[in-house]
């Protein structure tokens, strides 16, 4: 069944009631909890799952021959097909990785040992070197940054940053003169994790593809809170986080075209991923389970499939419309605040539910420790990208992140708190 | 407005300090010095040990540098705890205001020696600030061994 009616504060305050965590007290009041674009809290659907797993179906997967074995063994693979679903991918392009972190460093190093000459004639298309380049974006979350910067460092490539304009939107100028034929990798964020930016992927994919390169989509901040089609978008890579969807922590998915995986070397190696193994040499299963060395996060993986169940009864569309309407609510209360700065877009439909903003005169951190006064929790600092924060002119913000089980009087206790900040340090306006 | 706990965290000294920032600019001739930075805020400071021409007396400290408000007020009341003392006392002070950080809120028996910086108690309720505290303590420290190692 498919709801199709917006998600009101009724509504809103009954799905926050399957979230055992946001009932409680801080500090004297009623926890408001704006921190889920770090990580979500999760519903006891999610709980139980994990529980379920671990009272009646605990056991090592894909190896043993007893019952249990193979009941764990399903369900892992189970919840591997409810996140294929999810994101419009076939089974066998969806790795299980750690978070989002792991799955951009699996590429990362799947390309560098390609580099290196490992992983035979198949792994050649990935070789990089010097005069090649890969290219992300001044507006990336640290995680899709580094390793790139690694990858450049250990094989001589070139590493072009697409700058980021005053509103934090992308120079799609600057973009179209960098994504050059030398350009082996794009790699960029859906959507930002402190100015709200959505980034306009088809013309990144076709400039990518233009020029024959490999796309590499952060799907952290967009997957949780939007329907997400990896076919339809036509990237090469997803990468995005369970906890912060609802599910639990400790496990993620990196999306890949199935023709990519089975010819990427893998990263991490040993136990479970191979077919052959010698005193010499190994040979390794396709992908996924290439990429799946060591014993797996099966609960977690189980949990996440929970977690997209929930997803998917409360309808991606109807989220993404009541956290744009969040967004939008958040957005406008700051603004009209003096002394406030609303980081990224003033277009709304070029943002996310997310709202980071910075207080002229008063840090990040008291600011979060004036709201935190008020049993609000946000997030402060640089939120793991600092040079998106250099390139605004600040050197942390305050960020405001909204789910759906937030409620406009949360929203609206924000925006009160904050017109009151900077009468509280002792600035005049 | 805020509960009594923010209050106690807030005290009118400290915004002042805050704002006052005494110290702040660093001199231009070479001086011991340490930078601190705090990697999950980006609070950092540079910071100066100006002594007499005998090394033993404490001038007064210089330093510039980012933050919140308690790393800023807590780096300006500790150059006016340090200035005119001798050098040989610096780390009793600091191991002091270091335990006070420490005390999760419960204080600590005499806290005359740290002179105004002791307002800075209410620090040690919020375990999450108590590195704001600490930065140019820290920072001091830095400067003080790179001294002894000359």
């Amino acid at each position: 069944m498919t709801l199709n009616h917006p998600i009101d504060d009724a509504e809103a305050a009954r799905l926050a009631a399957d979230f055992p965590a946001l009932d409680q007290e801080v500090n004297g009041h009623r926890l408001a909890y704006l921190d889920s674009g770090a990580t979500s809290q999760k519903p006891t659907a999610v709980l139980d799952a994990e529980r379920d797993f671990y009272e009646h179906h605990n056991a090592a997967v894909h190896r043993g021959a007893h019952t249990l074995a193979a009941l764990a063994t399903e369900r892992f693979e189970n919840a591997r097909a409810k996140v294929a679903g999810f994101i419009g991918a076939d089974v066998d392009e969806v790795v299980w990785t750690s978070g989002a972190t792991e799955a951009l460093n699996l590429i990362a190093y799947g390309i560098s040992n390609a580099s290196a000459g490992l992983g035979g004639e198949e792994a050649k298309r990935f070789a990089i070197g010097a005069g090649d380049v890969i290219v992300t974006t001044e507006g990336e979350h640290h995680a899709n940054l580094i390793p790139w910067q690694e990858l450049a460092a250990r094989t001589g490539a070139t590493l072009r940053v697409i700058p980021i304009l005053d509103d934090a939107t992308l120079d799609m100028e600057s973009a179209a003169a960098l994504i050059t034929p030398e350009v082996k990798l794009v790699a960029f964020t859906h959507v930002s994790n402190v100015s709200a930016v959505i980034n306009p992927v088809s013309e990144l994919v076709a400039l990518a593809r233009a020029a024959d390169a490999l796309v590499v989509l952060d799907a952290c901040q967009s997957v949780p809170h939007m329907g997400v089609n990896v076919r339809e978008l036509d990237v090469d890579f997803a990468a995005f986080s369970g906890h912060k969807m609802l599910g639990p922590t400790g496990i993620g998915v990196l999306y890949g075209r199935s023709e990519l995986l089975n010819a990427l070397p893998p990263f991490l190696t040993g136990g479970s991923m191979i077919t052959t193994v010698t005193l010499e040499k190994a040979e390794y299963l396709p992908a996924p389970q290439r990429f799946e060395a060591g014993t797996q996060q099966v609960a977690q993986a189980i949990g996440l499939a929970a977690a997209i169940d929930y997803l998917d009864a409360v309808g991606l569309d109807r989220i993404h419309e009541r956290e744009a309407e969040l967004g939008a609510r958040m957005y406008r209360g700051a603004a009209a605040i003096p002394g406030i700065r609303v980081l990224g877009p003033s277009e709304a439909a070029l943002r996310s539910g997310v709202v980071a903003l910075d207080v002229e005169g008063v840090h990040a951190h008291d600011v979060g420790q004036y709201l935190d006064d008020r049993g609000i929790a946000i997030r402060v600092g640089h939120h793991c990208a600092q040079p998106l924060h250099r390139r605004l002119g600040v050197t942390a913000s305050t960020r405001i992140s909204p789910y759906f089980y937030n409620t406009t009087a949360e929203i609206d206790a924000v925006i009160e708190a904050l017109g009151e900040v900077r009468a509280y340090f002792g600035l005049a306006d | 407005m805020g509960s009594p706990e923010l209050a106690s965290l807030y005290q009118q000294v400290i915004l002042e300090a805050s704002k006052q920032k005494h110290g702040f600019g660093l001199r231009p001739e070479d001086h011991p010095s340490n930078h601190q930075l705090n990697p999950t805020c980006g609070d950092e400071i540079t910071l100066q040990l100006v002594t007499d021409a005998s090394g033993e007396t404490v001038e007064k400290l210089a330093w510039e540098g980012q933050g919140c408000s308690i790393s800023m007020a807590s780096a300006s009341l500790l150059t006016d705890l340090t200035a005119g003392l001798p050098v040989a006392e610096l780390p009793e002070r600091i191991g002091l205001f270091r335990e006070l950080m420490q005390s999760k809120g419960a204080g600590i028996e005499d806290d005359e020696p740290l002179g105004d910086a002791a307002a800075l108690e209410g620090v040690s309720r919020y375990i999450a600030r108590v590195k704001c505290a600490m930065l140019a303590w820290t920072a001091l420290e830095g400067a003080m061994m790179e001294s002894a190692a000359k």
